[in-house]
């Protein structure tokens, strides 16, 4: 018992974000699913083993129904990693989570008649939209020009740069480097997508928690000496580390 | 076309509905228009700080839902006749504020007054929301103590993007109006700083009002502070804070500090 809680390694808890195929079901139900069967029939396993969620936003429905639906989807084979755009109660302990904050991809090509096993005609490959292996593009990054109030969260996969305060009670997470102008005293989470040479650089530290690919300090564990001072946080290899700035 | 001024702030019992009293009160004592609108419906205590809770017949819901005109709504003050107060229900519950209801009483008010005073109610949920949608100008009332802070930061984030004028991107003009504000207590360093409060919220300083007991007691006799002792130390603070919600550049001055010393410091503003 006692080995259990002198275990001095932290959990670490990091963001990811992953590509998932969102379903909208529509009213009545039984309509669309027959319609889903429809496509499911043209490509047999479209659905098998991809995460899918399901957004419900703006559907009149009560907790039975929904339950009813993803039980229906289950039978189908499409098994709801998540639940976006349902009110807080319609979601219990016995469904998928639910999510929030997605951000629209391109549209995932509906597989078209059953396909064919010779090798088709140049013309027709040419014609066919087949996706190129995405070039590697910048993450996006984001520039905040006022404060960030308590209760706002700002995301960005690339560096984000705060020209003003974080709140307590706010916060922000990058997938690269944050750099405030400002005080920070809410939240900051630099590299959550597994990015441990991201930093987190703020003008004045009053933090209340700062993460850096899933390590972790609360402000009870920040040196004291850092309080109220310029000050930058990085990764040296599984070490948390933070200094002065300037 | 009336300003629209929503008096808000998150935490509750921090002053939202004295403020909104005293500042309607200080306004039409020039001669303007002002309508005090209560949003706390099933909480409403407008009508008690302004003395008019036995002359209640028709309330805010009653005008949203069609059972009374807004003119039957609207009861005039005894004291000045350029104020009035537009009451919330006691007996009906929030749910029966609409967006549509809201919109449609705030616009009329708007043509008839010079200004519209919504006396917000505390949170951040439906009535809270409603009361600062239209408005075109926001009071944010703080106590100089940590959770209020925290609390109006939230409401100002709420302002930046849930009223109509933010979502048609423009900003909405944010003001800070610090009360209860005890200089014996800020000497202790039991309170937090003015600068610090200015510091972590970064909206503009409308005035101080210091904490005393003469706002109690014009509470207890239905008057806003600024009709009940227009000498009192609090009613000249909201004096001050109305001159500067006319646009006067007037520096601030701290309760119990010497104004020399803080006009150095507050004449200027917060970014």
């Amino acid at each position: 018992m006692t080995a259990v809680l002198t275990q001095p390694r932290p959990i670490r808890l990091k963001g990811r974000s992953y590509l998932a195929l969102t379903l909208t079901p529509e009213l009545p139900f039984e309509d669309w699913l027959v319609r889903l069967d429809d496509l499911a029939s043209r490509s047999a396993g479209f659905f098998l083993r991809r995460p899918v969620v399901l957004d419900v936003e703006g559907l009149e429905i009560d907790r039975t129904q929904l339950r009813d639906l993803v039980g229906k989807l289950g039978a189908r084979n499409v098994r709801i990693m998540g639940i976006e755009g349902a009110r807080p109660s319609l979601l219990g302990a016995d469904l998928p989570p639910a999510m929030s904050g997605g951000k629209a991809t391109g549209d995932i090509e509906e597989p078209a008649a059953a396909p064919v096993r010779e090798a088709p005609a140049a013309e027709s490959v040419a014609a066919q939209p087949t996706a190129p292996p995405p070039a590697k593009a910048a993450p996006a990054s984001l520039v905040i020009t006022q404060p960030v109030r308590s209760g706002q969260s700002f995301f960005a996969e690339g560096d984000v740069t705060i020209i003003g305060s974080v709140a307590s009670g706010a916060e922000v997470i990058a997938g690269g480097s944050i750099h405030i102008y400002g005080t920070l005293r809410g939240r900051a989470m630099a590299g959550t997508l597994g990015n441990g040479a991201a930093r987190i650089f703020c003008r004045k530290l009053e933090a209340e928690l700062v993460a850096i690919d899933g390590f972790y300090r609360t402000a009870e564990d920040l040196e004291p000496g850092l309080r109220g001072k310029p000050a930058q946080f990085w990764l040296e290899g599984e070490t948390f580390a933070a200094g002065s700035l300037g | 076309m009336g300003k629209v001024i929503v008096v808000t702030s998150g935490k509750g019992g921090v002053g939202k509905t004295t403020s909104s009293a005293a500042l309607g009160a200080a306004l039409a004592q020039n001669g303007d228009k002002v309508v005090v609108v209560d949003f706390d419906v099933g909480l409403r205590n407008l009508d008690l700080v302004m003395g008019a809770e036995r002359r209640v017949v028709y309330d805010l819901v009653n005008v949203i839902q069609g059972e009374a005109k807004l003119t039957q709504a609207l009861i005039r003050d005894k004291r000045l006749e350029s104020l009035y107060l537009l009451p919330a229900s006691q007996t009906r519950d929030k749910d029966n504020l609409t967006a549509e209801g809201v919109e449609k009483v705030i616009g009329a008010l708007k043509t008839h007054f010079d200004w519209v005073i919504c006396d917000s109610p505390a949170g951040i949920e439906r009535g809270a929301t409603l009361a600062m949608r239209h408005a075109d100008v926001a009071i944010v009332v703080t106590n100089p103590e940590v959770s209020s802070v925290r609390d109006s930061d939230r409401i100002i984030g709420l302002l930046d993007s849930k009223t109509l004028k933010a979502e048609n991107g423009e900003r909405i003009e944010k003001h800070l109006l610090l009360t209860r504000y005890d200089p014996a207590r800020a000497e202790r360093g039991d309170m937090l700083k003015v600068d610090d409060v200015l510091e972590i919220l970064s909206i503009p300083l409308l005035g101080i009002i210091p904490e005393s007991m003469d706002v109690l007691r014009a509470s207890n006799i239905g008057s806003p502070v600024t009709l009940a002792d227009e000498r009192s130390a609090p009613a000249l603070a909201y004096f001050d804070a109305v001159r500067r919600l006319r646009g006067e550049n007037l520096p601030v001055t701290i309760p119990g500090e010497k104004r020399g010393f803080f006009g150095k410091i507050f004449g200027r503003k917060a970014a």
